[in-house]
C-alpha cells in the first residue's frame, strides 16, 4: 500500500507572494479549503486506497499543506529539503522532526544548495528529473544522484508559473509521462524525448496546464487530477488508468494541488 | 591580446541532460569561446560525467556577463590563486623553482587580476612589478639580483592560439614537414602573405615586418640574385645571417664566386678559396659594409639591396668566422640580445638554409608569428616544428629553389 504524507490546511493562506499565483488579495476561503482537502483525502483513502500519515499543521506557515516540498524520501532515508524562500525555510524544522519521530535516517544537503523536494525531484525507477533554476539548484542534483544512486537528468523550468517540476511533469505509474512541453527549454524537450518515447508522452494543452492537470497524484492505475482537465482526463482514460477529478482551487491560489498536497513515503 | 578567461567547473548528467551542450551554446552564441578540458563521462548511467571548461571572451565585462549565464546550469567558477614570486639571489641567476616559459601567450595573477606577460619568448624566466602590475620576460643572463622572478606553476595561465582566420597554408595549423609535400601552393600562399605585408607596411601598419634568417647556402646555391630581388622589391624588412652569408654574398659580387665555385662556371677556380678571405678584408680595410656599397664596391647582391632599401640587419658571429666582417657581433650574448630588440613588430619570419640561424630565431619568436623553415635537411624544419607553434610551416627542399620560386611568385622577372 502507497503512504502519502498530507498536511490538514487548518492555517492555510496566502500571507505572502512567492510564485506568480499568489495574490495577497486573492483570500483563500477557509471552509472550502478545508472541504476541498478532505474530499482528496477521501478519493486517496478510499479510491485510490492509500494510506494516509499527518504532520501537525504549524501556525504561521500557511504552505506546509504543501508537504511534497517536506523532501524526499526513499526507503527509510529521508533527505530534508532546503527551501529557497525564507518563508518557507521556518518549514524545514517540523519536517525534519516529523521524519526522526518516524525513524527515517534524515540527510541534509549544504546549506547554500536549495532543494525543494519531490516537488522538483521526479521519476521512474531507473531515471530521475530535476527541476531546476526557479527554486531548486541544479547543483544539488549530483549529490542527490550519490546519495541515491540514481541518474539524474535536470530540467531548467523557463516559465516562473511552472515554478516546481510537479506543475509540469508527473510519470506515471506505466511509465507514460503527463508533461507541459513548453515550460522547459529546447535542451530540455530534447532530454525528455530522448528518455521518453514519443508513444509514452501524454502532451498537457496549456490550459489545462494552468489548471494543474500535471500536478496530478498516479498510484497504481489510479490518477487523482484537479477537476478542470477533461482532455487530459480523457488521454488517461484511453491509457487505461482510472481517473479521479477533484476540486482543487482554494489550493491554486498559492500555486499548487494534488501532487503538491502529498508526499510519497515509499 | 588574449582576452579574459575564467575556468568553470560542471558535473552531474550533464551530457544526456544536454547541460553541458547548452552551457557550451551559451558560450559561443554570447561571443566567447571555450576550451574543453578534464572531460570524463560517467562509466554507467548512475555514474555522473564531470567537464572543465575554460571560458573566453575579449573583454572582462563580457566574460562576467557569460559566467553569469552560465552558472545557473551548474558552472561553478574555479578561482585560481597568485603567481609566487622570489627574488633572484644574484646577478645572472633564476631563484631555484623559477618558472620557464613557452613561446604562447602568457598571462599571470597579481593580486587577483591577470597581467599580460609582455616580451613572450621560450625558455626565459618572468619579471614582474607588482607595484606596477606588470610582467615581462627576462633571459637568464640579463636578471639582476633581487629582481621578482616567477615561480612554480600556480597563477599562471599560458593561452594557446587561436585558430588563425586566413585560409592558406598557415591557418592549417599543421607543423607537417614532409620532403613529398608539393612546394607550390605552400610558397604561393607565403607570398600572397608578402604581398599583404608589404602593403600593411607601406600604410605604416605594425606588425607587418618580414624576417628573414638565412645562411650562406642561399648564396652557394644560387639563390643570390632572388634574394636581392625581394630585398630591393621590398618584401623583407629585416635580415638575420651570419659572417659567412654577408661575406659570400659580396664575394661573388665581387669575384663572381662563392667560397671558390664560380657560380657561373659552377666549377672551382684558381686561388678562388681565396677570394672569400679577400673580401672581408676589403671591406674591413673601407670600415663597413654600408661604406662598400655606398662607396660603390659593392654594386649588387643581397648586402647592397639592404643598404641600399635600409634593410636591418643583425649579423651573428660563430667560433669558425674569417674576419670577421664589420658588423658582425662576436658575443652571442649580446648577438641575441641584438635580435631580441629587432623581433618586435615581425609578422613573417623566412628562416633559410641554416640550422644556427633558423633554430636561435626560432626560439626568440613569439608563437603567434607564422614561420616558414626552409631547408634541405628535414632535421632542422622538424626541430622547428616540435617547438609546437601552429604557424610553422616547413619545407624540406634547396634555398635557391624555394627564394627563385618564392620571388617569381612575386613578379621577379630575371
Amino acid at each position: 500500500m502507497s503512504r502519502l504524507l498530507v498536511c490538514p490546511p487548518d492555517y492555510f493562506q496566502i500571507d505572502y507572494e512567492i510564485n506568480p499565483w499568489m495574490r495577497r488579495t486573492n483570500a483563500v476561503d477557509p471552509a472550502r479549503a478545508v472541504g476541498q482537502w478532505h474530499a482528496l483525502m477521501d478519493v486517496l483513502v478510499h479510491d485510490v486506497g492509500a494510506g494516509i500519515e499527518e504532520i501537525r499543521p504549524v501556525q504561521g506557515l500557511p504552505d506546509m499543506v504543501f508537504t511534497a516540498n517536506a523532501g524526499v524520501v526513499v526507503g527509510r532515508r529521508a533527505l530534508v529539503s532546503r527551501f529557497r524562500y525564507p518563508e518557507r525555510q521556518r518549514e524545514e524544522v517540523y519536517f525534519e522532526r516529523w521524519f526522526r519521530e518516524q525513524g527515517y535516517e534524515v540527510l541534509t544537503l549544504d546549506k547554500s544548495l536549495y532543494f525543494e523536494g519531490a516537488g522538483d525531484l521526479l521519476g521512474f525507477s531507473d531515471t530521475w528529473f530535476g527541476g531546476y533554476r526557479q527554486r531548486s539548484d541544479i547543483r544539488a542534483f549530483p549529490r542527490l544522484g550519490e546519495i541515491f544512486q540514481r541518474e539524474i537528468i535536470p530540467l531548467e523550468l523557463i516559465d516562473s508559473r511552472f515554478y516546481h517540476l510537479d506543475t509540469c511533469f508527473c510519470p506515471l505509474s506505466g511509465g507514460e509521462l503527463l508533461y507541459f512541453p513548453a515550460a522547459f527549454d529546447s535542451y530540455g524537450q530534447a532530454a525528455i524525448a530522448q528518455r521518453i518515447p514519443e508513444a509514452r508522452g501524454l502532451v498537457v494543452p496549456e490550459e489545462e496546464a494552468l489548471r494543474f492537470a500535471c500536478n496530478a497524484v498516479c498510484v497504481g492505475k489510479h490518477v487523482v487530477i484537479p477537476a478542470g482537465c477533461p482532455r487530459t482526463t480523457q488521454r488517461l482514460e484511453a491509457r487505461g488508468y482510472r481517473t479521479y477529478a477533484v476540486q482543487l482551487d482554494e489550493f491554486m491560489k498559492s500555486g499548487g494541488a494534488a501532487k503538491c498536497l502529498t508526499l510519497a513515503l515509499d | 591580446m588574449t582576452g579574459s578567461q575564467e575556468t568553470v567547473f560542471l558535473q552531474g548528467h550533464i551530457i544526456d541532460s544536454l547541460i553541458l551542450a547548452k552551457v557550451l551554446d551559451t558560450i559561443l552564441m554570447m561571443g566567447g569561446t571555450f576550451d574543453l578540458q578534464d572531460v570524463k563521462i560517467g562509466a554507467t548511467r548512475d555514474a555522473a560525467s564531470q567537464a572543465r571548461i575554460v571560458v573566453r571572451a575579449p573583454s572582462s565585462r563580457l566574460l562576467a556577463e557569460i559566467l553569469r549565464a552560465v552558472q545557473p546550469h551548474g558552472a561553478a567558477i574555479e578561482r585560481e590563486g597568485d603567481c609566487r614570486f622570489e627574488p633572484a639571489p644574484a646577478a645572472g641567476v633564476f631563484p631555484e623553482e623559477f618558472y620557464a616559459t613557452t613561446h604562447l601567450p602568457t598571462q599571470i595573477r597579481l593580486d587577483g587580476e591577470w597581467v599580460e606577460v609582455e616580451g613572450m619568448e621560450m625558455d626565459l624566466g618572468i619579471c614582474v612589478d607588482p607595484a606596477k602590475a606588470r610582467a615581462r620576460t627576462v633571459p637568464m643572463g640579463a636578471v639582476t639580483a633581487g629582481e621578482l622572478i616567477v615561480t612554480g606553476r600556480d597563477g599562471i595561465r599560458v593561452t594557446p592560439l587561436a585558430r588563425p582566420t586566413e585560409r592558406d597554408v598557415f591557418g592549417f595549423m599543421e607543423s607537417v614537414v614532409s620532403s613529398e609535400r608539393p612546394h607550390q601552393p605552400v610558397i604561393a600562399d607565403i607570398a600572397r602573405r608578402m604581398q599583404k605585408l608589404r602593403e600593411w607596411h607601406q600604410q605604416g601598419h605594425a606588425g607587418a615586418k618580414v624576417l628573414l634568417a638565412g645562411g650562406p647556402a642561399i648564396v652557394h646555391a644560387g639563390g643570390r640574385d632572388a634574394l636581392a630581388w625581394l630585398i630591393e622589391a621590398g618584401y623583407i624588412q629585416l635580415l638575420f645571417c651570419g659572417n659567412a652569408l654577408a661575406a659570400h654574398d659580396m664575394e661573388a659580387g665581387l669575384y663572381g664566386t662563392s667560397l671558390g665555385y664560380g657560380l657561373a662556371a659552377g666549377r672551382s677556380v684558381p686561388h678562388g678559396h681565396e677570394h672569400h678571405l679577400r673580401t672581408i678584408n676589403r671591406i674591413r680595410a673601407i670600415g663597413s659594409i654600408q661604406e662598400a656599397v655606398r662607396s660603390g664596391v659593392v654594386t649588387d647582391g643581397i648586402m647592397a639591396a639592404c643598404v641600399r632599401r635600409e634593410v636591418k640587419m643583425v649579423m651573428a658571429g660563430t667560433i669558425r668566422d674569417d674576419g670577421p666582417l664589420p658588423g658582425v657581433i662576436t658575443d652571442s650574448m649580446e648577438a641575441q640580445q641584438a635580435m631580441r630588440a629587432e623581433i618586435h613588430g615581425v609578422g613573417l619570419a623566412l628562416l633559410v638554409a641554416s640550422t644556427l640561424h633558423a633554430i636561435a630565431t626560432g626560439n626568440l619568436l613569439p608563437a603567434t608569428i607564422p614561420t616558414v623553415c626552409v631547408d634541405v635537411n628535414p632535421a632542422v624544419p622538424t626541430k622547428l616544428a616540435d617547438r609546437g607553434s601552429f604557424q610553422a610551416v616547413g619545407l624540406v627542399m634547396d634555398a635557391a629553389s624555394f627564394l627563385t620560386e618564392l620571388a617569381r611568385e612575386l613578379g621577379w622577372r630575371p
